[in-house]
């Protein structure tokens, strides 16, 4: 696609600067601003495992048909950071537009005849303009709002209004920050021809949408479903989910008069412990949780397997990053659904839920509580870093006042009163599930929680026949679990086809756009969106359906595809891999990619 | 093995306690470790202990690890909820646990292996963090179930069944505790239930994590000539620094208490640890006083006894986290849960 001709709200641009530099702030105006005239806008932050001087991008998708997905193209760079600008350069779309601080000048070899660039003397005007060092660093960020806002026609007033309520409480910033956008407004309305062909426009307000991330709508899902006990070890990219669970707590949960909280939050001295401490405050019969990263189920796998065994609700969300081992710390994969389904040793296997956007976030946070204590078992959320760390805009949330948590089978003092004798691990209703007591309720209630081999008393057993009768029975509540798990989201071609694609997660926005990319190219493909594992009925009638399956997912070695494998027959020569794990977010030419050239098609990209 | 229960034999007037029950409600299934073992006179000691509390059974809760040491919560209080955790993470397991509920007694019973080995990092936060709890560490010096490898805690120059000579240093649990900040430490001693049961109530009643180090023969594998956690050796070896005793809330404290060697230590609950020095040197109140102390004596290769450090006023967990006086566990939903309104209002900041 030319960036010649006129193209409104739909554009990439993306800002390269230093790490610590306080850029976020400016670029989340940018955001905002966008949003506010009713573009739909995502941001993703490409950013470094570093607290300060590292480069870092982040990138700004305007799109007026909503697509959500990371998009390869560049039409405006913003190169802030010398480092890089090399890079940074290269990396625009041919007819796309470059901006540079102009203080300094550049070399010569450094310029391409195929893009527009513009030097704007960035350095210089904050130096003239503001006496503090700090300020001047900060200031130079938001002064590129103002070249932007010029060259892409963003709304003045709407920035200015921003600025007003970032700033309420610290009216000095406000004009700093006005005086700032005004002078790189001023000057790129000066020199250069302004708007550009690619320029935003307002289309409306975005009522009903906020701007929202995923590790963000999770603190707020574990809120709603009144979890009491946190515990956690920090790791990036999951350190959001318990930041923002804090926060709200201490919004919501605080009363005004003691300071009494009505929950607790535990740094435990490693993920181990994390593990323990929710399955422990998960045994009394709190709502406890953990939020951690793939280097942590590693480490809580004993634990998993124990909770499995002994059957304690627990819930474990895990924003998963770059593996193995360490991997790459802030960039995003979909690389532990393989070792979230069958955590730990011996036979063990485990619900997980795959939200693909924070909105699906904050909705699965409060089901997985409800799983996960329906089930008796530990429940995984998996997001990733691209869904926990970036800014999406997704219909708000909604609360309905009716909900109440399912606690699941137990019994209480009242229900012990009526039985003659309580047995921990019996299957009285032919689901698989049994009831439990809670400690500090009734000496009837009593059972002794074990991970060694154990009888349907609860009590220890080296017993060929009781033991497999608990391990059979597992079986049994797996399959229940089938039944309880989301369902998958069907979204069929408009036209008659036995193409289909599987995806979960974060790659659903890539195939959103490539299906419409495809259909344009002649090829139509159904769209099934796995939301949870054990697969739901939908997901074997899906397979049955197609001839060729594509499985999109962001890994090496086709996690899901495997899993499909696992759970279904005859399907391996239907399934086909496309795959995506750089590290960065899957754009949707991957999947347009992947598909035509199975199907014979060669498209540029 | 296998889980046996016990038979219940009720004794016409048998002895009952405040809350009407016998020592047998406090009892749990048949022991399935060797004849003599340490362990089994330490549930002996806690089911004196508890019975002699008033304890419900139901408000314990029984925590362990993985071990000898740890298959002990299964033969006391039967009414009370037992979780035999993984190896060296029972105090996350207690940790969660009391968070959830914290009008629980938490009662946690670890080994020399499961705390100073597997499980030494969880040891140490779990007091960092003062969980209300009583941390007992079953210590025998020696791995019973995978046979006769030494342990951390074993001491230097002392030697395995097979006549080995252990090299490396040994980890001190009592020392160690009281370095880290614990808010009580003692030590006793599985062959001398006298002194043991009232070091029990005291540590349960301290309100904060009461780190006890009970010196606990194994029969099999360390109860030789050479070993220093043998009965012999103990017996020969320990020395009293301190005589405790617990006095529950509504008791008198007598004027004789604060005499000489003796003096009260009163807890929030009103009930009062009365200590009495056996040894006029020995300060329990003061941390390098009771380490110096346990050093001095350490080199003489004799084994400090009784309450070795307390400090009352320590805040616990809870009192750190600020939370609510009600279980967290028990909170309705309602105040849980901020609601439509809310978060639509929460919403507004994010256009």
């Amino acid at each position: 696609m030319s960036t010649t001709q006129n193209r409104i709200n739909d554009f990439v641009l993306k800002i390269a600067t230093v790490n610590g530099t306080g850029s976020a702030s400016a670029n989340g105006l940018l955001m905002k601003a966008l949003f506010r005239m009713g573009v739909p806008v995502t941001g993703k932050n490409l950013f470094p495992s570093n607290i300060q001087g590292l480069p870092t991008w982040y990138e700004v998708r305007a799109n007026h048909q909503g697509y959500m997905s990371r998009c390869s193209r560049v039409d405006v760079m913003v190169a802030m950071n010398a480092q890089t600008y090399q890079k940074d350069l290269a990396e625009v779309s041919p007819g796309g537009f470059l901006v540079y601080d102009a203080t300094w000048p550049r070399e010569r070899d450094l310029n391409r005849h195929d893009i527009t660039v513009f030097g704007v003397p960035l350095s210089k005007m904050c130096n003239e303009n503001f006496e503090v060092a700090r300020v001047r660093i900060l200031m130079k960020n938001v002064m590129y709002v103002g070249v932007l806002a010029a060259l892409l026609d963003l709304d003045l007033e709407v920035i200015k209004q921003l600025l007003q309520e970032t700033f309420s409480s610290k009216p000095k910033l406000i004009d700093a920050n006005l005086k700032a956008i005004m002078l790189g407004y001023e000057y790129a309305q000066k020199h250069f021809t302004c708007p550009l062909p690619i320029r935003a426009e307002t289309m409306g307000d975005n009522t009903g949408n906020i701007l929202i991330t995923g590790n963000e709508a999770i603190g707020l899902g574990c809120l709603y479903a009144g979890a009491t006990v946190g515990a956690w070890y920090p790791i990036t990219p999951s350190t959001g989910v318990m930041d923002a669970f804090t926060s709200y707590c201490e919004r919501f949960r605080v009363d005004p008069e003691t300071g009494d909280r009505n929950y607790m939050i535990i740094q435990a001295e490693d993920e181990l412990a994390a593990a323990g401490m929710v399955i422990g405050a998960n045994w009394v019969g709190a709502r406890a949780f953990t939020p951690t990263s793939g280097p942590g189920i590693s480490l809580m796998s004993e634990f998993i397997g124990f909770a499995y065994y002994a059957e304690i609700p627990s819930v474990f969300i895990n924003v998963q990053r770059v593996g193995p081992s360490t991997g790459m710390p802030t960039r995003t994969q979909q690389s532990d659904t393989m070792m979230c389904a069958y955590a730990s040793h011996g036979d063990t296997r485990h619900p997980l839920l795959f939200p693909s956007n924070p909105h699906e976030c904050f909705d699965m946070a409060v089901r997985a509580f409800d799983l996960a204590e329906r089930l008796q078992t530990p429940v995984f959320l998996l997001s990733d870093l691209d869904i926990g760390m970036n800014d999406w805009m997704v219909p708000e949330l909604d609360w309905d006042d009716a909900y109440r948590p399912d606690r699941g089978k137990v019994l209480r003092p009242d229900d012990l009163a009526e039985m003659d004798r309580f047995i921990r691990y019996l299957d009285t209703d032919g689901d698989g599930i049994p009831h439990r007591t809670l400690p500090g309720d009734d000496p009837k209630g009593a059972y002794f929680t074990r991970g060694s081999g154990h009888n349907k008393y609860g009590g220890y057993t080296e017993d060929s026949d009781e033991y497999q009768e608990i391990l059979d029975r597992l079986l049994v509540k797996w399959d229940t679990a089938k039944t309880l798990v989301p369902d998958a989201i069907l979204s069929p071609s408009s036209k008659k086809t036995k193409l289909g694609i599987l995806a979960y997660g974060s790659s659903d926005g890539a195939v959103i756009e490539a299906r419409d990319r495809l259909a344009e190219l002649g090829i139509h493909v159904n769209y099934l969106r796995i939301r949870a594992f054990p697969f739901s009925a939908e997901v074997h009638e899906f397979l049955e359906a197609h001839d060729t399956i594509y499985v999109v997912e962001q890994n090496r070695d086709a996690q899901m595809k495997a899993l499909l494998m696992l759970e279904a027959n005859d399907i391996a020569d239907r399934l086909v891999s496309i795959l995506h794990y750089n590290g960065m977010p899957i754009p949707s030419e991957c999947v347009v990619t992947g598909v035509s050239r199975h199907q014979g098609l060669e498209v540029a990209a | 093995m296998t889980y046996l229960a016990r038979p219940k034999i009720e004794l016409p007037g048998q002895k009952t306690n405040a809350i009407g029950l016998t020592l047998r409600d406090y009892e749990g299934a048949l022991s399935t470790l060797c004849a003599g073992c340490g362990h089994d006179s330490i549930t002996a000691a806690l089911v004196q202990a508890l019975w002699e509390m008033s304890l419900r059974p139901e408000m314990l809760i029984k925590m362990s690890g993985i071990g000898c040491s740890s298959k002990t919560p299964a033969y006391f209080v039967h009414g009370a909820h037992g979780f035999n955790s993984v190896h060296g993470r029972m105090p996350s397991v207690a940790t969660g646990a009391l968070a959830a509920n914290r009008d629980l007694v938490g009662l946690g019973v670890s080994g020399d292996g499961d705390s100073l080995s597997i499980g030494f990092g969880q040891f140490g936060h779990v007091i960092r963090r003062n969980v209300n709890m009583l941390y007992l560490i079953e210590n025998n010096g020696v791995y019973g179930l995978t046979k006769g490898q030494f342990s951390a805690s074993a001491d230097a120059g002392s030697t395995s069944k097979k006549g080995e000579v252990n090299q490396m240093q040994n980890i001190n649990a009592v020392a160690t505790a009281i370095s880290m900040g614990a808010s009580f430490v003692g030590r006793g001693f599985s062959g001398d239930r006298e002194q043991l049961v009232p070091l029990i109530k005291s540590a349960i009643a301290h309100p904060g994590c009461a780190v006890l180090d009970v010196i606990s023969p194994c029969v099999t594998f360390n109860d030789h000539e050479g070993s220093t956690k043998s009965y012999a050796y103990t017996r020969e070896h320990k020395l009293r620094a301190t005589e405790a005793d617990l006095i529950p809330p509504r008791a008198e404290i007598r004027a004789s208490y604060y005499a000489g060697d003796t003096y009260p230590v009163r807890l929030h609950d009103g009930s009062t640890i009365l200590l009495k020095k056996a040894d006029p040197d020995y300060d329990p109140t003061r941390r390098n006083n009771a380490l110096g102390y346990l050093e001095r004596h350490r080199r003489h290769g004799e084994i400090v006894t009784g309450v070795l450090y307390i400090d009352q006023n320590v805040p616990d967990m809870h009192e750190q986290s600020r939370s609510t006086e009600a279980p967290l566990r028990d909170l309705p939903f309602e105040t849980l849960s901020p609601g439509r309104d809310a978060l639509a209002e929460l919403q507004k900041g994010m256009k």
